[in-house]
């Protein structure tokens, strides 16, 4: 407080735009953990976030793949969930209507395995109300290319990020998935097909075996892995895409604290996005938003923006 | 292992079959997700809560080595436990399921019977001190003999369901799924508390789930006592 007396400055403003949704805090919670939100809103102060993106949303309700689904691993952990959801007109009846006034923009994750049934939930939750953006996931599979995930081809990642902007005046948020050859191509797919910001990234294919057991560990035996063992890997990935991509991105892998977050808009995020961090700290996007501010207050930052890709 | 934890409002709700969720400390927060422990028993009136373990990994490695009077984050109580007791009741405890149930068992002076099964007598972990209550009577039996009655808590459990009031069971999935099919075959209404790797233990993260009719329930939520109907478990 003394130092602020000395240099009198104005409060560091965290607002931001994120393809056309405003935020007024940079720090999102990542769709999966927090699921839609309702458990944590009884734990947590929801104030520090900017936006939630909810769990994946599908046309009808998926079951998920059978247990474990987790383990945790060195810094990290493996989830293989499977996107169980109770489907779209459960969500739209049942959470949305609880979400609507929970203070932080609320963004949508969308999943599918066919584009029209992508297109399906995004026309549905267009006219929903209440919802303030579309997160594409395309890391589902595409059953129609023989299971391979929509986000490993540039093509069917245009195909259905095209399809679902047609449907959607919603600023819409494409999630791309580390498990390519190279992510730039894919961004810049998302990009011709009319995404408004690229998220990246989501989880890091991997496997654990239960030596005992002389099996798998996870009942998908294939997880994604998260957590801080990523974030140098989700960092390295954001940088790249910054370089090939006029719209923002939302930066997301392991972010578990003030200093991560600062990297991942250094190199050239204008936002990030928690989800295993919240699991060791509920109460990560309060401290990571402390630790911004006074950053920001100690290196004379007013706004983001004048940090944003700065170490590129 | 057995760890106390001076947690007065957590102490205060609990009631038994509930678990708490302990975090890792800070200087080892590589490892990132809480780990849930059955409450083994709490004191109202000093606000203490203990947990019962053995050393499985490096989180309860951590927790059994840490020095009296250190903090930890504890979230809790979480889950649905156990419904009250009905005199007659059976409980059947396998290895360290008996946390749960020992807390179960201290809640009531009803008459009560308590299975206490391991393979060895050194797996029966459980101080006497807490099992020794007002009407409860308690049956031990291990896998070779070294205390109690030789052979499993199975097979005493299946000479001595016959009549009991209802039974509650915690302990390996084996055990649990022979306890299902015997009391399900005697009519008897079962009660079982199953244990899964967790995340975020309220729900959210879907990460622990057990298989049940027409999909599957949360473990950290529906359960992690549920109607041995309502779940299926593997023999």
């Amino acid at each position: 407080m003394n130092e602020t007396k000395e240099q009198p400055q104005n409060e560091p403003e965290l607002k931001i735009n994120l393809g056309g949704i405003i935020l007024n805090s940079p720090i999102l919670a990542a769709s999966g953990p927090l699921g839609y939100g309702h458990e944590y809103r009884e734990l947590i102060n929801f104030d520090a976030f900017g936006g939630i993106i909810v769990k994946g949303i599908s046309l009808e309700p998926w079951s998920g793949n059978p247990p474990p689904r987790l383990a945790e691993t060195a810094s990290g952990m493996l989830n293989a969930v499977g996107l169980q959801n109770p489907g779209l007109v459960q969500f739209m009846e049942k959470d949305l209507p609880l979400l609507r006034d929970a203070g932080p923009k609320l963004i949508v994750n969308i999943i599918g395995c066919t584009p029209d049934q992508y297109t399906g939930v995004a026309s549905r939750l267009d006219r929903a109300g209440g919802i303030d953006g579309l997160e594409i996931n395309i890391s589902c599979p595409n059953i129609k290319a023989g299971g391979m995930a929509f986000g490993t081809d540039p093509r069917s990642t245009y195909r259905v990020v095209s399809a679902v902007r047609r449907k959607t005046k919603l600023p819409l948020l494409v999630k791309l998935s580390p498990n390519v050859t190279d992510i730039s191509i894919i961004a810049r797919a998302a990009e011709e097909g009319g995404a408004d910001a690229i998220s990246l990234i989501n989880t890091l294919s991997g496997m654990l075996i239960d030596i005992d057991q002389k099996k798998p560990l996870l009942g998908n035996t294939f997880g994604g892995l998260s957590g801080p063992a990523i974030m140098p890997v989700a960092l390295r990935m954001v940088w790249q895409v910054a370089g090939e991509v006029k719209i923002p991105i939302l930066g997301m892998g392991g972010i578990n604290s003030a200093d991560d977050a600062l990297q991942f808009i250094m190199a050239g995020a204008r936002a990030v996005a928690l989800g295993t961090g919240l699991f060791y700290n509920p109460g990560l996007a309060e401290s990571i938003k402390t630790g911004l501010v006074k950053y920001m207050r100690k290196n004379n930052i007013n706004t983001l923006g004048q940090i944003e890709g700065i170490a590129r | 292992m057995r760890v106390t934890l001076y947690a007065p409002d957590i102490a205060r709700e609990a009631y038994p079959g509930q678990f708490v969720h302990i975090f890792m400390p800070p200087e080892h927060r590589d490892h990132m997700l809480p780990r849930p422990f059955s409450i083994f028993g709490t004191n109202r009136h000093t606000g203490e809560l203990a947990v019962l373990f053995e050393i499985v990994g490096r989180g309860t490695a951590l927790l059994a080595g840490t020095d009296p009077g250190s903090s930890w984050r504890l979230l809790g109580p979480l889950g649905r436990g156990f419904p009250v007791l009905q005199p007659g009741s059976l409980l059947v405890a396998g290895g360290m399921g008996i946390a749960p149930l020992a807390f179960l068992a201290a809640s009531t002076t009803i008459p009560r019977t308590l299975i206490y099964g391991a393979r060895t007598a050194d797996q029966l972990v459980c101080p006497r001190e807490n099992l020794e209550l007002p009407g409860l009577t308690v049956y031990e039996v291990t896998d070779d003999g070294s205390r109690g009655e030789k052979g499993t808590a199975v097979d005493l459990f299946s000479r001595l369901v016959e009549g009991a009031g209802a039974v509650f069971a915690c302990g390996p999935r084996p055990m649990l799924a022979a306890v299902r099919s015997i009391s399900n075959r005697a009519g008897i209404e079962a009660w079982i508390s199953v244990e899964e790797r967790m995340a975020c233990g309220i729900g959210a993260c879907l990460g622990c789930v057990v298989p049940a009719d027409g999909g599957y329930k949360q473990v950290c939520r529906d359960g992690p006592v549920f109607r041995a109907g309502e779940v299926i478990i593997d023999e």
